[in-house]
């Protein structure tokens, strides 16, 4: 009834406020454009070429004519099963890496029993408690060949371990293995929430991940540094890079505290971003970014060898851009958006159903998802030079504006004390509520245009998409009798006994904790059993409440 | 400033962490005058209904984008019940399917509110 409500008071104001008539002179992060940039307004020193320091023209020096970006659609759901046959369909269908979605137990720690978990087992994405369910995900595909990522943080050192142990259950050598794992967790306790463990222990795990990584999996990227989740809770094109960058420094340092070689580790960090609509916007945050993080590596660390000086990274098409009024039309946005993705030069991009807004994309949707990348890829030619874009005066313009607001975010945190200490405080948490107060006004009050919610609404008009996508109802069911069963054939000791050595290793800062969690898997033990063994020596994070 | 006098908790149950959409909602109640209580996440619906009654709230507002809002819903639902409590009213928002409304306003939720 209140619904009723809101929608008519929404069709009004659609009524009232018209639509400006040309567009806004400043960009969403606030950069003022002029009409025309003509060529002494641009510093063309730092342009450089492709695959050439600073890098501001990409990474690569042909482009993607040596090879194309990695298409990744993102999915998983209910049953490790269910997931399996997804993938296998999409794989079918051209898609070159799988990307998992993992559901919130999973993510937070929690085995599907747990009184906090029930209501959201396989909800979200898939189910992994244990490697019994991680055997059925990749049943069938081989793990040597295919790139697989994995969207999570807190969890994440135990997601990798799970891949690892299955590696070695199917007879890959583990050096075969490729693909990403987020493992970011200082944006999660800014923005994305799968926190779990204090900062510091959390830092730690992360490190240890990376390290390990480098070592036995050289192919992996144990960490994908992202802005995305902060650009969806509210900040800015620029304060996305800004404290993005900041937060890849922070793991830079750490790594370094636990004996890690610059050189050699950041040769695997890789970066992961939104893209939202302002065209020349993402293009330009894609190359400023880039362009700041190799100049921040060399010149704060001293790094010589330039593949560790590149920034390269994913993105995401969609997310909060989407909108559930008119859904359809979010095939242009995410269109659009993968445009920009293309033109800033990104490795590897993942294209949001039209009706992600709303719900999980039924196979028709996320289909068309996947035919977008392919129709840019391979019928618009924009691919077919590198960095098309170089050289003009507003792409170079914009660039330069981006970066200079970038190093500015940066330095603000460095002054409050660190990305550490402004997570810890809640300031950064504080900060991006407010920033998305102010863009939920700036649309409320018709200042930003949004086709179909705040200007051309229809009378009437359906914000459904039609088809439905509904998970399996006994999905939740079926995840627990599973684990059950795995409980009841696995051999208790074993279980035991690796996780004794688990809480003896989280108390001991020398050592890398991954082999113990990879000893852990092969036994069975579950996600909720190594977490609860390593709260038990580390704690909790306290959630400062500040907004 | 409409809501002055008014106590509301907005309140993150389950273990969804968007918390975007509360914040805004916390931050726009406030401005309108409202006492604003935010639980921060991974609330369980029964923590957020004892929150309810010992901050003597009007209304709670929760924030689920996971897809599990029936079951916590209810959940929360049966709690204030159970703390004789059941003249709190309960708002929802988040990610809802349009089909879900009318089932939510059957169990008893007053409002329901997406983006």
């Amino acid at each position: 009834m209140i619904n009723n409500q809101k929608n008519k008071i929404q069709s009004d104001s659609a009524n009232e406020m018209k639509p400006p008539n040309v567009p806004n002179s400043f960009t969403p992060s606030g950069i003022e454009v002029p009409i025309s940039v003509t060529p002494d307004m641009v510093d063309f020193s730092e342009v450089g070429s492709p695959g050439q320091y600073p890098f501001t023209r990409g990474i690569f020096e042909s482009g993607f004519r040596g090879r194309l970006w990695t298409i990744r659609q993102y999915s998983g759901f209910g049953t490790a099963e269910e997931s399996n046959e997804r993938y296998r369909f999409l794989l079918e269908q051209g898609q070159t890496g799988l990307s998992v979605a993992l559901d919130l137990p999973t993510q937070c720690g929690y085995d599907p029993i747990d009184p906090m978990a029930r209501a959201e087992v396989g909800k979200v994405g898939v189910s992994l408690s244990n490697l019994a369910e991680v055997e059925i995900l990749f049943d069938g595909i081989d793990v040597g060949e295919i790139s697989t990522s994995f969207t999570i943080n807190g969890t994440a050192s135990i997601s990798y371990a799970m891949y690892c142990a299955v590696a070695d259950k199917k007879g890959v050598p583990r050096e075969k293995l490729t693909g990403t794992i987020q493992n970011d967790i200082l944006k999660e306790y800014v923005a994305r929430g799968t926190w779990i463990f204090p900062v510091k222990p959390s830092m730690r795990l992360i490190a240890d991940t990376i390290l390990f990584s480098n070592q036995h999996t050289p192919k992996f990227n144990a960490i994908s540094i992202a802005g995305a989740h902060v650009r969806d809770a509210g900040c800015t094109a620029i304060e996305e890079m800004g404290y993005t960058l900041a937060n890849g420094l922070a793991y830079t340092d750490e790594l370094i505290r636990r004996g890690g070689d610059v050189e050699k580790f950041a040769r695997r960090l890789s970066f992961f971003f939104y893209v939202h609509m302002d065209f020349f916007e993402e293009i330009c945050k894609f190359r400023a970014g880039r362009r700041l993080w190799a100049k921040l590596m060399k010149e704060r660390y001293n790094v010589q060898d330039p593949k560790a000086q590149m920034f390269r990274f994913g993105v995401v098409c969609g997310g909060s851009s989407l909108i559930g009024a008119q859904p359809h039309n979010n095939i242009v946005r995410v269109g659009t958006e993968t445009m920009a993705a293309v033109l800033g030069g990104a490795q590897s991009i993942f294209t949001c159903a039209f009706d992600e807004a709303f719900q999980i994309p039924t196979e028709h949707s996320a289909e068309i998802a996947l035919r977008t990348q392919q129709i840019i890829a391979h019928e618009s030619g924009i691919a077919r030079t590198v960095d098309p874009l170089g050289g003009s005066y507003y792409v170079e313009w914009l660039t330069d504006q981006m970066e200079s607001g970038m190093a500015k975010t940066i330095e603000e945190i460095e002054q409050y004390g660190g990305v550490e200490k402004a997570v810890e405080d809640g300031w950064l948490q504080m900060k991006i509520a407010r920033r998305a107060s102010e863009r939920k006004q700036a649309s409320d009050s018709g200042q930003n245009v949004i086709v179909g919610q705040n200007y051309f609404r229809r009378k009437n008009q359906s914000e459904g998409a039609g088809e439905i996508f509904t998970l399996d109802p006994k999905a939740a069911a079926k995840v627990i009798a599973k684990y059950e069963q795995v409980l009841d054939t696995r051999n208790s000791a074993d279980v035991k006994k690796s996780l004794a050595a688990l809480e003896a290793a989280a108390i001991d800062d020398n050592k890398n904790l991954i082999p113990y969690l990879i000893d852990c898997c092969h036994a069975y033990a579950t996600v909720g059993e190594m977490i609860s063994t390593l709260k038990s020596k580390w704690g909790e994070f306290q959630e400062p409440v500040r907004f | 400033m409409a809501l002055l006098g008014k106590r509301i908790l907005i309140a993150k149950p389950g273990l969804d962490g968007h918390d975007v959409g509360a914040k805004i909602i916390a931050l726009a109640l406030r401005d309108a005058g409202a006492d604003v209580i935010y639980t921060g996440l991974r609330k369980s619906p029964l923590y957020i209904a004892r929150v309810a009654v010992d901050e003597d709230v009007d209304a709670i507002g929760l924030s689920i984008l996971s897809g599990s809002h029936k079951e916590i819903v209810v959940q929360t639902l049966e709690c204030l019940n159970e703390l004789d409590a059941s003249d709190i009213k309960i708002f929802v928002g988040g990610t809802i399917p349009r089909d879900d409304y009318e089932g939510l306003i059957a169990a008893g939720v007053r409002g329901v509110f997406t983006a």
